[in-house]
């Protein structure tokens, strides 16, 4: 096996924000025996991030990672970032695109570590042979992420080769789901890392390419980029091509899977307004991809709007929009308004907030108010179903903390809940707000065991729905259990790689090999599934270490009213599926 | 017939890069930086992108600004690199406008485009073609 790739791979750059220094190490064997992505960020982890670390305290670590395939092949473009989350207190991961990826594989990183904390507020600028810390007193208190980005990209340099990582003022406050920015309209959204920036008084990150390696097997190479190439370009990314993921609305809803007004139904009156058909119709202005992406599922819609104190002066603006943030602003708080919608969007975007954490939470807010557990002295405001005005407000009290009760509900949706009551019907599952699914109780089971508690975990989602579609009956809940960890541990492969989840389809084991063989590895279908499960039971490990017991989840009661297409679901076979999954993973970590 | 690379509509541009991967990889490497193509926004995504490449002039200044006569002049428009005779000292860059020529820092020999329409096979949406030189 020739060395050349995984050695260009394998350089790790250290940076110490603390004492303002910096390092590149060969760690051959952690890709070796990791591969990349995911698999290699786990490791990392553990060697940086003590166990009982503060979240937001300086003995936490921001790691990213890229993969062997990445942006060499199509779809492979994905960035992984790892660290200890501030929402939940555990192991997490988050996952962006953009051009995060290419930049750090060819400023001839396969990972970057960063430790400790900076004084004052500082951002980076890594560059193949060098990093700059760059005093951000200047940036810190420009609230908007947006803003922050078009500052950079006039004073760094690298234009189209760079990454712009940064973020906006829900970071530096601290809010649990803060988000990090990266380019425009990609995030590592989950999980609150815009939070572990804020922390550590880190402002942005630019990552500038600049490298270039040889491909070893150049003409196995092109065989199979080839044919890798076409079959993106297929039937199986259409639908991200075309309307996007916000094609799900529609086809979520008519099943009775969409949740609505805090996941109290599964179908909105609304939903028409909102789907992907009317969007595209009315407001689709561009569709933009990541690096070696000929996908483009990033649909950025434009909204034109005029001043309300000057008549004929308008302004434009452009807001991506997705499945996810469509549901968790739009259906699940009762807004129809398309143009509503996308100025709530917009706030979220400024202030560096995640999506569906902030969707859930104001959803929680309101129906706490609806009934009467909290009044108009916590909210301040009169939240409504439907009001997009008000919960524009709302978004930014999050970030601006006015009173208490704005502060326990930027520590995410579970802390405000025990505060205040409502615990039931506070969507969390280990404390991290769900993305938009009532489909089935194969979901919610994936939402409380899988490693990030995040529906890509497993897209047990999708499991629910072919069921419903085939008139399939429930599996017995130790088979479902067994099925969502074992496409959780194959997507660990495609993590490691890393491949974007959206060309899971076009990825086989088959292919992977011989991607990874024109490349010099030496992997066989089996070893890449043996792989799978070691990282899975690897990153099950760390959070069992870390204090994670699935059967002492709180499962809020909800999931247990509102009906889905699969009917009811029953506690009992929720509790099963627990127990079961505790005692596999249990005994085998 | 003399063939040169056009833009046939950069608004189709998703900013996918993979000509400029593609570029890259014709040569053998992985990387955007020896790419002949470029993709930049101008200032932000949502403005669209630019597309950056040689546009095979009739009469390229940057052959007459080559002191070394490294800069062919091709039949029908566009330049040939003869990178032996090349200095590197980068005339070329400063005389042309639209930015179609860049040294690369690992050789210091300008990276130039030959018109192979390599990079036209992998753009996915129609943004470039390789067509004759009318």
């Amino acid at each position: 096996m020739g060395r050349d790739w995984i050695r260009t791979l394998s350089r790790v750059l250290y940076i110490d924000l603390a004492k303002k220094s910096y390092w590149v190490e060969n760690r051959e064997d952690l890709f070796e025996e990791w591969l990349g992505g995911i698999g290699v960020a786990v490791k990392l982890y553990e060697e940086e991030v003590p166990r009982g670390a503060d979240p937001l305290g300086p003995e936490n670590a921001i790691i990213f990672s890229v993969g062997p395939l990445t942006t060499i092949y199509p779809m492979a473009s994905k960035t992984i970032a790892a660290f200890k989350s501030p929402l939940n207190n555990y192991f997490a991961e988050s996952h962006a695109g953009g051009r995060s990826a290419s930049a750090i594989r060819f400023a001839g990183y396969g990972a970057i570590v960063i430790r400790n904390a900076s004084e004052r507020p500082v951002y980076l600028i890594i560059e193949p042979e060098r990093v700059r810390f760059r005093d951000a007193g200047a940036l810190w208190g420009v609230r908007s992420a947006e803003t922050v980005g078009r500052i950079l990209r006039e004073v760094t340099g690298g234009a189209g080769v760079r990454s712009i990582l940064r973020i906006g003022g829900a970071g530096e406050r601290l809010v649990r789901y803060a988000s990090v920015m990266v380019e425009t309209f990609r995030h590592f959204g989950r999980m609150g890392l815009g939070a572990v920036f804020g922390s550590k008084k880190l402002k942005a990150v630019v990552i500038i390419a600049g490298k270039n390696f040889r491909i070893p097997k150049l003409k196995e190479y092109r065989e199979i980029h080839r044919e890798i190439y076409e079959l993106t370009r297929g039937p199986g990314t259409k639908k991200y091509h075309d309307l996007g993921t916000a094609a799900n609305i529609i086809s979520l809803n008519v099943i009775g899977a969409l949740p609505t007004r805090n996941f109290s139904s599964g179908r909105f009156e609304g939903a028409e307004e909102i789907s992907g058909e009317k969007l595209a119709e009315t407001m689709l202005a561009r569709r933009v991809a990541c690096v070696a992406c000929p996908v483009a599922c990033i649909h950025l819609a434009a909204i034109r709007e005029e001043y309300e104190d000057e008549k004929f002066l308008y302004k434009t603006e452009f807001i991506s929009y997705d499945y996810e943030p469509i549901y968790a602003l739009g259906s699940n708080l009762g807004i129809s308004d398309r143009f509503g919608l996308f100025k709530m969007l917009k706030a979220v975007e400024d202030w560096g907030l995640d999506a569906i954490s902030t969707g859930v939470a104001l959803a929680w807010a309101t129906e706490a108010l609806e009934r009467g557990i909290i009044s108009e002295n916590e909210t301040l405001l009169h939240l409504r179903w439907g009001d997009w005005k008000t919960y524009v407000e709302a978004i930014k009290n999050i970030v601006t903390q006015p009173n208490e009760f704005y502060q326990a509900l930027a520590l995410g949706v579970e802390e405000a809940a025990k505060k205040y009551g409502g615990e039931e019907f506070a969507l969390a599952f280990n404390r991290v707000e769900p993305a938009g699914y009532v489909t089935g109780p194969l979901y919610f089971i994936s939402l409380a065991v899988g490693s990030r508690h995040s529906h890509l975990d497993s897209g047990a989602y999708s499991m629910d729905q072919k069921l419903f579609s085939k008139g399939e009956k429930l599996p017995a809940p130790e088979e479902a259990v067994e099925k969502i960890a074992e496409e959780e541990a194959w997507r660990q492969v495609l993590n490691s790689l890393v491949i974007c989840l959206f060309a899971r389809a076009i990825y086989t084991p088959d292919n992977i090999c011989n991607a990874l063989n024109a490349l010099d590895y030496d992997f066989t279908q089996d070893a890449l599934r043996e792989l799978g499960w070691k990282i899975y039971l690897e990153k099950q490990r760390i959070k069992r270490e870390e204090g994670f017991r699935p059967t002492e989840l709180r499962l809020p009661e909800r999931i247990f009213q509102t009906p889905t297409p699969l009917g009811k679901i029953s506690k009992e076979y929720i509790q099963r599926a627990l127990e079961t999954f505790e005692k596999i993973i249990g005994n085998s970590t | 017939m003399v063939k040169r690379l056009a833009i046939l509509d950069a608004n189709r541009c998703v900013g996918c890069q993979l000509c400029m991967l593609a570029c890259s990889e014709r040569l053998g490497y992985a990387g955007l930086t020896k790419s002949a193509i470029r993709i930049v926004t101008p200032g932000g995504v949502e403005r669209g992108f630019t597309v950056i490449v040689c546009r095979a002039c009739r009469d390229p200044p940057c052959a007459r600004a080559c002191p070394e006569a490294a800069l062919k002049v091709r039949q029908g428009g566009g330049i040939l690199l003869d990178p032996s005779k090349c200095i590197g000292c980068g005339h070329c860059v400063e005389a042309c406008d639209i930015g179609a020529i860049r040294l690369d820092p690992e050789t210091n020999k300008p990276i130039t485009c030959i018109y192979c329409g390599y990079c036209a096979e992998f753009c996915p949406h129609g943004v470039i073609a390789l067509e004759e030189v009318g």
